[in-house]
């Protein structure tokens, strides 16, 4: 006994610090990026066309207190702008309506000066002024639908992505794991480090590692926590927490190392829509739905087709009668692992280039990812693709009918429902009972 | 084998009615997708029996339990308790209207006592409300409950164990708290999930006796099993399921040699016999 | 390294008005995972409805004790539509719907949609002067504490705090040694054997959840008061998490864990912070690591991380028996 909690105590040490290594090397790359200590107030000045962020430049913000000027700065490409403070108290902020862009607006225009704003010690203060597409030329309603819809398609196929391992990394363990958000938000980040600072290169090439290391990171810690839970026999309740806790740790690992404010891609930073068939379609968005398409195609032979995929298949279906007739359970369960991890990281990079990259970015897709999950049916494969499409479609297009600023409630919205009317989910059966 | 008379009367055909039937199960048909787990068209059980339910892996004989006992809801069909309908009911309703199930994985509750495992199963309980658990007001039915609890360990030889918690139980125990556990209900049907599983032979004597003591204090028993001799010991009547169906009913020393029954078990598991 | 700040900076939190509501939020907290165990992975979604039930009502002209009624009263509301769709399903269900039901109830209150009445990202401050009217204390003068000093009106809620706190501890411990507390330990070992039995379990699942709701809700509307301010970031999911480390670090399912887990949570928290910044700003090789703004992250992570060490190495806490955590595995 004492052995083997000495070997969990060694094991789970040496993935921390491994961990750890990882994060920091990135740091030490990040810190390129110049992120000063002590207070500051920042912010990014978008406006939403279509669902899309579309980054305002140039416009001047300045910080004050009791009446003084204590800095200004100007947004960037990204549309991000920051000033450095002397120490924690309470700032007013005014944007100067002079320097916004001719077709862009305050959605209420009386929020030039936001008073009051009180910053804490260490912190980055994130202030928010709403811009409106007020002054643009309102697209067409058949235009406007269609374009949700693909936003829409785009969104579903992020969650896809995300969600397959969530999904089977629940059906071959019975974990729900909480802390798939962070492979979700590390794959963008290690791309996002890899792109935009350290050795700049191209995005696709950034994106390769960070997927590798998705899948490192989930069937490394499925090899020094998961699998020696199971073997100490803690209950699913407890693993659960467990999974909660280790999100959490590196939830704020991120935010110490990459910091509190969101980036863009450079290269891809506000991308032009074209018209395709008349519908403005901003390309990246159709690459990510292609490419998605294309990646959970090859996860659907490689679940029926391929050796390991049909193993996969026995021990999600029952695993005893699975290892019964000569399968290793664990290295099919460390394969799922790896695979969810792979595909979460992927996720990842593209919910960062067509949103943006966040420390907390996963943990606010996990909402829809597990009302994909649960619309779907739990543990399901093709169910979890089908939920995150209609998900994410349901989500966009709810801009339609609600504040943008609640799409996010749709999908809340529609797990509720599903689980009063099909607990079981649109696509799975109702379980037995044993 | 068993003296009980009834069975004289009672020809050897699945479905035949019974002279007093204690549950009578009609036209139950439970789905997984598309694989019918089971259809029965109709059962009935004596009432103060030891009825043996029998057949092969896979057969639904715990699908028919679960459906019976409102773990699991069936897609069509009835069934009745002393004549009282129990479709649609939760299994805690069920539990209530007097039929008590256990499962095939011996359920303790490990960090509760042995005598808490058993005083959770009293009846009436006032003191599971909310308010009166704040009020007070339940202690005498609470002594009660206690005192009575006591008996039934004591009956199963489980008494030193009180105040242990039920996870340092032995595998075997845990069987005799769990017939403990649901006694303290006062059933009049104990539904049980092969309670022979896992068992050493020297306990599964012991079992068996408690088993015939629940028949002799009037208690109505069905009972999921495999070994054939411990069917042939002590049952009254013996069920037998395949693919979901009744395909046979019988007194015991006339089921081995049904024709019907070794074809069922031949046909899923070439080359073992039924016995 | 300054230990003597530090530990008084401990110290001071440890015996805080917010250490207290953290002892109350997880008392619920305790009633629901430790006892019943369910997964509410939202409890900070309660505590938010105490705080801005009593916040809004005040705004709409009704009195404050009205208010934390009405906060009270949303907080079982939620339970309700929360747990009446998830608890008849595995406990992930409802693990997953609090978690995405917090979060979108946070979004919800700082939307500018609901702005006229949540007031937004700026919250709503000043509706708690009635509290503060009742005050015997001098708010604005300092009383000494053994080795702390506070202000009047700190020790105001300090007191008031402390005592619910006692008050709701004893009358938890009334209810969960009656058979309505055995029932939810039993639950929580085995809900199918319970129901075997002819317990109804979802009935008193859902009691677990909403009680444990409405005492997430005092103890949010007792933060509310004590900053005379409600603010949606106040309410990050971090919260819940934190009360999972005040609930086991304390020891789940015991009676006073939850308020030992409170005051020793704090004082960590609170000592790792100052030590932290402390050695940030004056070790050369850390403050080259890590920047201010992230040493005073470092404790979250720590957070995490003693969450999973806590349930590896004493599932049990301060206070469970080493005994109970074992026949539970």
């Amino acid at each position: 006994m004492r052995t083997r909690i000495g070997s969990v105590l060694g094991k789970t040490v040496f993935g921390l610090l491994a961990l750890l290594t990882v994060t920091l090397a990135a740091a030490v790359a990040a810190s390129a990026q110049g992120e000063e200590p002590g207070e500051s107030i920042g912010g990014t000045l978008f406006q939403r066309i279509d669902g899309e962020r579309v980054p305002v430049e140039g416009v001047v913000i300045v910080v004050s207190q009791d009446g003084t000027e204590i800095g200004s700065a100007t947004s960037d490409a990204e549309g991000t702008w920051l000033v450095q403070l002397p120490g924690p108290g309470s700032y007013s902020v005014r944007l100067d309506e002079s320097t916004l862009p001719e077709d862009v607006g305050l959605t209420d225009p009386d929020r030039t000066e936001l008073p009051d704003i009180n910053v804490t010690s260490g912190q980055d203060r994130q202030v928010i002024f709403q811009l409106g597409e007020s002054a643009l030329e309102q697209p067409g309603t058949f235009t406007r639908v269609a374009a949700l819809f693909v936003v829409g398609l785009k969104l579903g196929a992020i969650i896809a992505l995300c969600a397959i391992g969530l999904s089977l990394i629940f059906a071959v363990t019975g974990l729900v794991n909480f802390a798939h958000a962070e492979l979700v938000t590390l794959g963008a980040v290690i791309a996002y480090l890899l792109h935009a600072a350290g050795p700049h290169w191209p995005l696709v090439a950034a994106a390769v590692p960070a997927v590798i290391a998705g899948a490192f990171l989930g069937w490394g810690q499925e090899k020094v926590l998961w699998k020696p839970l199971r073997r100490r026999r803690m209950g699913l309740l407890s693993m659960m927490v467990v999974s909660i806790g280790v999100g959490f740790a590196l939830r704020f690992l991120i935010l110490i190392f990459y910091g509190g404010r969101p980036r863009a891609y450079p290269d891809f930073a506000g991308q032009a829509a074209t018209p395709i068939l008349g519908i403005p379609v901003v390309p990246k968005q159709l690459v990510t739905i292609g490419v998605a398409v294309a990646v959970l195609g090859a996860v659907g032979l490689f679940l029926q087709k391929t050796q390991a995929g049909t193993a996969l298949r026995a021990v999600r279906d029952d695993s005893a009668l699975a290892e019964s007739s000569g399968i290793d359970a664990q290295r099919v369960i460390a394969l799922t692992w790896a695979m969810g991890g792979a595909l979460a990281a992927m996720g990842g990079v593209f919910f960062g280039l067509t949103e943006s990259v966040q420390w907390d970015m996963g943990f606010q897709l996990l909402l829809l990812m597990f009302a994909a999950v649960i619309l779907g049916g739990i543990g399901t494969t093709y169910g979890t693709m089908a939920g995150a499409f209609i998900v994410g479609v349901a989500v966009e297009m709810s801009v339609l009918f609600v504040p943008s600023e609640l799409k996010t409630a749709v999908g809340l919205v529609l797990l509720i429902i599903v689980l009063i009317f099909r607990p079981q989910g649109l696509l799975a059966v109702r379980e037995r009972i044993s | 084998m068993r003296d009980a008379t009834w069975v004289d009367d009672v020809a050897a055909a699945p479905g035949n009615s019974k002279p007093d039937p204690i549950l009578v199960v009609d036209g139950i048909q439970r789905f997984f997708g598309g694989l019918r787990a089971v259809d029965v068209e109709h059962l009935e059980v004596q009432r103060n029996s030891i009825t043996s339910l029998i057949g092969p892996n896979g057969a639904g004989k715990t699908t028919l339990f679960n459906v019976l006992t409102g773990f699991d809801r069936p897609d069509s069909g009835s069934w009745h308790l002393n004549g009282g309908p129990l479709v649609g009911l939760p299994a805690y309703q069920v539990a209530r209207r007097g039929m008590i199930r256990t499962f095939q994985l011996t359920r303790a509750m490990p960090r509760l006592t042995v005598a808490e495992n058993v005083m959770l199963a009293a009846t009436n309980n006032p003191g599971e409300s909310l308010i009166r658990a704040l009020v007070g007001g339940w202690s005498r039915h609470e002594r009660a409950a206690a005192e009575r609890a006591e008996q039934l360990l004591d009956r199963f030889g489980i008494l030193h164990m009180r105040d242990e918690y039920a996870g340092t139980l032995s595998g075997g125990q845990r069987k005799l708290l769990e017939l403990a556990r649901a006694l303290m209900v006062d059933p009049e049907l104990i539904m049980l999930d092969e309670p022979m599983a896992g068992i050493n032979p020297a306990l599964s004597q012991e079992l068996l006796q408690h088993i015939v003591g629940l028949q002799q204090d009037g208690k109505s028993v069905v009972f999921i099993e495999h070994d054939m001799d411990v069917v042939q010991e002590i049952s009254d009547w013996v069920v037998v399921l395949a693919e979901g169906k009744v395909i046979a009913e019988d007194r015991p020393e006339g089921i081995a040699g049904n024709r019907e029954v070794i074809d069922a078990y031949l046909g899923v598991h070439h080359g073992e016999a039924a016995s | 390294m300054d230990l003597i700040a530090a530990l008084g900076s401990g110290l001071s939190a440890a015996i805080g008005p917010v250490a207290a509501a953290y002892a109350i939020s997880a008392l619920g907290l305790n009633l629901q995972f430790g006892y019943t165990g369910l997964l509410n992975f939202g409890h900070v979604a309660f505590m938010l409805m105490g705080a801005y039930g009593t916040a809004m009502t005040v705004e709409a002209g009704g009195s404050l004790w009205l208010g934390i009624v009405v906060g009270i009263l949303a907080a079982v509301g939620l339970g309700l539509v929360l747990g009446l769709p998830t608890l008849r399903q595995r406990a992930e269900y409802l693990a997953i719907t609090t978690i995405a039901a917090a979060e979108v109830l946070r979004l919800v209150v700082r939307s500018s949609w609901a702005t006229e009445v949540t007031g937004g990202v700026f919250g709503l401050q000043g509706f708690a002067d009635e509290f503060f009217a009742l005050n015997p204390f001098t708010s604005s003068a300092t009383y000494d504490l053994g080795p702390i000093a506070v202000t009047g009106r700190r020790l105001w809620v300090v007191v008031v705090g402390w005592t619910l706190v006692v008050v709701l501890t004893l009358v938890m411990r009334k209810v969960i040694q009656s058979p309505w507390g055995r029932l939810l330990r039993a639950i929580r070992e085995d809900e199918d054997t319970a129901r075997s039995v002819g317990k109804n379990v979802f009935a008193r699942k859902l009691q677990a959840l909403t009680l444990g709701g409405a005492l997430g809700a005092l103890a949010g509307a007792l933060l509310a008061i004590e900053q005379q301010n409600v603010n949606p970031d106040s309410f990050r999911p971090e919260i819940t998490f934190i009360l999972y480390v005040v609930v086991i670090l304390g020891g789940a399912g015991t009676i006073w864990g939850p308020v030992i887990g409170a005051i020793t949570f704090q004082f960590l928290f609170f000592f790792v912070d100052t030590l932290m910044r402390d050695t940030q700003a004056n070790v050369a090789w850390v403050g080259a690591v890590i920047s201010a703004a992230g040493a005073a992250q470092v404790r979250f992570v720590l957070v995490g991380l003693g969450l999973v060490a806590l349930l590896i190495f004493r599932p049990q806490g301060l206070l469970g028996s080493r005994k109970e955590a074992v026949v539970g595995a």
